[in-house]
């Protein structure tokens, strides 16, 4: 594993990609690494553009904002635009084609699913999308442990809604195990 | 050459806070937050390095991006018999802070650049009144209301400048969550020890990011108290011209009847018209910073052993720094880094032998010019070529490779 | 009350201090003084216990002349810093001293929040109708179509009721008496220092070095003798037809309530929150 990766969580406010970011930023701790996880989004919590960053590494950390990520997730089709340009070469490119429709690059690694689509029609509700597209990305990257990320939603939602999380986590995981490119 | 990491810890000795009448006790106040590796955000290392600190009143006005060190103390510090209040602007927390202070408590607020601008008259206020206070101030894009979720170094002058009049300050900038944390504490205690406003300024990055942290155990944390008076009323002067400039601190209601004025005044704290009497105390106030500056500057020295280019900057930019640094040394080129973690009073002296041993200074802020300057002052002999601004006011940062980029110009 | 000594007064200042004090001949400042003290003394009350805020101009130097923990502000934001005294130290009686200009408009906003919060605060708003220290501007009790230094051709503006305002916002005490009324201010003060809440006395005062002039009301003993032809008690004011209330001064206290302070409420916020965190630690 490479001593840094980068990984950047787009979309647009209101997604829970800041929240999906810190989940992943704290089971990074769980498993005793460093991390860093920043954010940039508009002085709204609904709509405008949201992203959240993590680097997860072994050294210290100097710059906490990704730069060249080795992952992107794009959750809308301006994320997507915006953001690919500073995916690496060999970078994994993760996007919801319930949103995105075009490609302006074509990604070397690029894993394409309806992720909004399939957290309405499995999971009842639109609202877990962050949850079930992060447990993919895990998955595919493998960048922490699948039982790092149960605790750590465990430790970072609300109660009431633990469970419900679970199941976005456990889908997204069999969404990634049964992926063919 | 410089020594290697400068960062000068507290007094050893723990000052054990006495509890007098009416004042809680601060061993029920400190925070009884876990003590393992967390995930945590800037702004809530603030709150937690306060309660640390022993700060049990906090009067604050919502505003991004600080309201996160708010909303933490509402939460905590009733747990602790402290006191939270929102109140209602930015002006009345500053006087309220103050206020309390002079009743004895460790005061605190935390506010954002249009907060921090309404503040300036209070925080002048407690400055010339020798009040101990911490403004807490996550710096975001202005003028005006600006990009208020995005990051900024616009306010370091106004740090030191922004209230009327001349008045020495002490200002903290940290570049990660846990020197957050500690520099909460350190600015609080420096606030006690130097009786006055202490400000800490956060980049907005700084307050929003979230770093694996472990806060110390307690037994760890030194807190510096205020030294309260041990003569009878009759002697107490509020501001004593025998102390070093450090003079004893008595709190309302324990039989000291002190007067306090923002009307220039003398050592018992009376206005005067006299220009001696007001210079004395003007020169009190100078004093009291310019001869302890050795207690109050630290600064980090990164890699500046064998530098022929030095970078100086703060906070985030400081991160970035450290980044553009290890990619350059990674090419062979001798780069280094000087960062103030107390940017004023300003560390002149590290300044200058850095002058003396590298060729070129590159000076990275995201504002318009304003570190630079003080550079600028103490670059006598060096001409304008050696120094090279990088600034930026987008709301985006400086990234590493800007400073890069720059570096390989240079070298 | 009234047969409190004069010597009483002595005690509570720091005459060998600050004084000659700053208050034009004819000033109400004094009487005002006079009255807190006296009501402070008739109730017994610790001097260590008091403290006594101002924030800018003429009636706001007072703290400085007498024996309190005092403290002397910003223009406009002695509420304010009262206000963070009285929650770190809820036992100490804090007394604020404020006039018109001070109070109602560099510091309208912190009035008004204070008043809703109901915190224990004792605001004595000295209302001499004008900024006197600065030499004479209109300030929001300056009566319609006077004259100040800034409305030479007179006032344009309609003035401040600034009892109504206290009340509106919440005030559990609210009282309005004159400089002329020296017993019934006394009596106010006394009632004001024992009610549990924020408590405003609006004392109509005389400036006839300031506003007097610039108006000609004829020197102070004339417009003490306004402040007693021209007010009426409260409690005659049902009694009289309305044309002969129209345009006086009513004395009296005009609203008094009990109703939650502040410092109380959050002391049993505080009870509240430890007993739930003993209950899940």
């Amino acid at each position: 594993m490479a001593k840094s990766y980068e990984i950047r969580l787009s979309g647009s406010g209101g997604q829970g990609l800041i929240l999906a970011g810190i989940i992943l930023a704290r089971a990074a701790v769980i498993e005793k690494r460093r991390v860093t996880q920043t954010q940039s989004y508009g002085p709204e919590s609904r709509g405008g553009y949201s992203r959240a960053d993590v680097i997860i590494s072994d050294d210290e950390i100097y710059f906490p904002e990704a730069t060249n990520f080795n992952c992107l997730l794009a959750l809308t089709q301006e994320a997507c635009d915006v953001y690919l340009y500073d995916l690496r070469d060999t970078g994994i490119l993760i996007i919801d084609t319930t949103f995105v429709k075009n490609l302006a690059l074509a990604a070397e690694n690029t894993y394409e699913l309806p992720f909004t689509d399939i957290a309405q029609e499995k999971l009842g509700s639109p609202i877990t999308t962050n949850i079930l597209s992060l447990a993919f990305m895990v998955q595919i990257t493998g960048i922490v442990k699948p039982e790092s990320l149960k605790q750590s939603i465990a430790e970072s939602v609300k109660p009431a809604f633990v469970e419900l999380n679970h199941k976005a986590m456990e889908l997204g995981f069999e969404l990634a195990k049964n992926y063919k490119k | 050459m410089l020594k290697k990491n400068t960062k000068k810890a507290e007094p050893k000795k723990t000052t054990k806070p006495k509890a007098t009448k009416n004042e809680t006790k601060l061993d029920e106040l400190q925070s009884t937050r876990e003590r393992k590796n967390v995930l945590m955000q800037g702004n809530e290392a603030v709150a937690y390095g306060a309660l640390d600190a022993g700060v049990n009143f906090f009067a604050g006005y919502p505003i991004t991006p600080s309201t996160e060190v708010a909303e933490i103390l509402s939460a905590e510090l009733p747990k602790r018999g402290g006191v939270f209040v929102q109140m209602e602007d930015e002006i009345a927390s500053i006087c309220a802070i103050t206020g309390a202070s002079l009743a004895g408590a460790k005061s605190l607020t935390a506010t954002s650049g249009p907060g921090f601008s309404l503040m300036q008259e209070g925080i002048g206020f407690a400055k010339i009144t020798e009040t101990p206070c911490v403004v807490v101030n996550v710096q975001r894009m202005g003028p005006s209301t600006g990009m208020p979720t995005s990051p900024a170094q616009g306010d370091i002058m106004q740090a030191k400048w922004g209230s009327h009049g001349d008045s020495p300050s002490i200002v903290l900038y940290p570049d990660s969550v846990k020197e957050s944390y500690e520099l909460t504490i350190r600015a609080v205690n420096l606030a006690e020890k130097y009786r006055t406003c202490v400000i800490l300024l956060l980049d907005e990055v700084i307050g929003h990011m979230r770093e694996a942290v472990r806060l110390p155990d307690m037994a760890n944390v030194r807190v510096i108290n205020r030294i309260k008076p041990t003569v009878p009323p009759h002697w107490y002067k509020h501001y004593d011209e025998n102390q070093k400039y450090l003079s004893p601190l008595a709190s309302y209601g324990e039989g000291y009847r002190f007067h306090v004025t923002g009307l220039t005044h003398d050592s018992h704290g009376f206005p005067t018209n006299k220009s001696s009497e007001a210079s004395e105390m003007m020169e009190r106030l100078r004093k009291k910073i310019d001869y302890n500056i050795r207690d109050l500057v630290q600064i980090e020295s990164h890699q500046m052993e064998d530098a022929k280019i030095a970078i100086f900057t703060a906070g985030i930019t400081a991160r970035a720094a450290k980044a553009a640094i290890a990619m350059a040394r990674a090419e062979g080129i001798k780069v280094g880094l000087l960062r103030p973690l107390t940017i004023w009073p300003f560390p002149d002296d590290a300044v200058r032998k850095m002058l003396r041993n590298v060729e070129t200074v590159i000076v990275p802020e995201l504002n318009q010019g304003q570190l630079i300057h003080e550079i600028q002052r103490l670059t006598k002999d060096k001409s304008d070529g050696n120094l090279i601004p990088i600034q930026r006011v987008n709301g985006q940062l400086i990234t590493p490779n800007d400073i890069l980029r720059k570096i390989k110009e240079v070298s | 009350m009234a047969n409190i000594p004069q010597r009483i007064i002595h005690e509570y200042l720091r005459h060998d201090k600050k004084f000659p004090h700053v208050w034009c001949a004819g000033c109400s400042n004094g009487i005002v003084l006079g009255a807190i003290i006296r009501a402070i003394a008739s109730l017994n009350l610790d001097r260590d216990d008091i403290v006594m805020v101002s924030g800018i101009g003429c009636s706001s130097r007072m703290p400085v002349y007498v024996d309190f923990n005092t403290l002397h502000t910003l223009h406009g934001r002695s509420i304010a810093y009262a206000t963070g005294v009285k929650l770190h130290k809820p036992n100490l009686k804090v007394i604020v001293i404020t006039g018109d200009g001070d109070c109602t408009a560099i510091g309208g906003n912190h009035l008004i929040h204070a008043a809703r919060r109901n915190i224990d605060l004792k605001v004595i708003l000295i209302n001499n109708n004008i900024y006197g220290m600065t030499g004479g501007q209109c300030s929001p009790t300056t009566p319609h179509e006077a004259i100040a230094t800034t409305a030479p051709y007179g006032n344009i503006e309609p003035d401040f009721n600034v009892c109504n305002l206290a009340i509106g916002a919440g005030a559990s005490f609210v009282a309005r008496t004159t400089a002329f009324h020296v017993l019934e201010m006394q009596g106010i003060m006394k009632d004001a220092l024992e009610h549990p809440g924020f408590s405003l006395i609006e004392v109509v005062s005389a400036c006839p070095v300031i506003f007097g002039r610039l108006n000609k009301k004829g020197g102070a003993p004339q417009m003490m003798k306004d402040f007693r032809d021209n007010s009426i008690p409260l409690a005659a004011v049902d009694k009289l037809p309305p044309e002969k209330v129209e345009g006086k001064i009513i004395r009296g206290i005009l609203r008094r309530e009990i109703r939650p302070e502040y410092c109380a409420q959050y002391a049993s916020l505080v009870e509240r929150v430890k007993v739930k965190e003993a209950d899940n630690g």
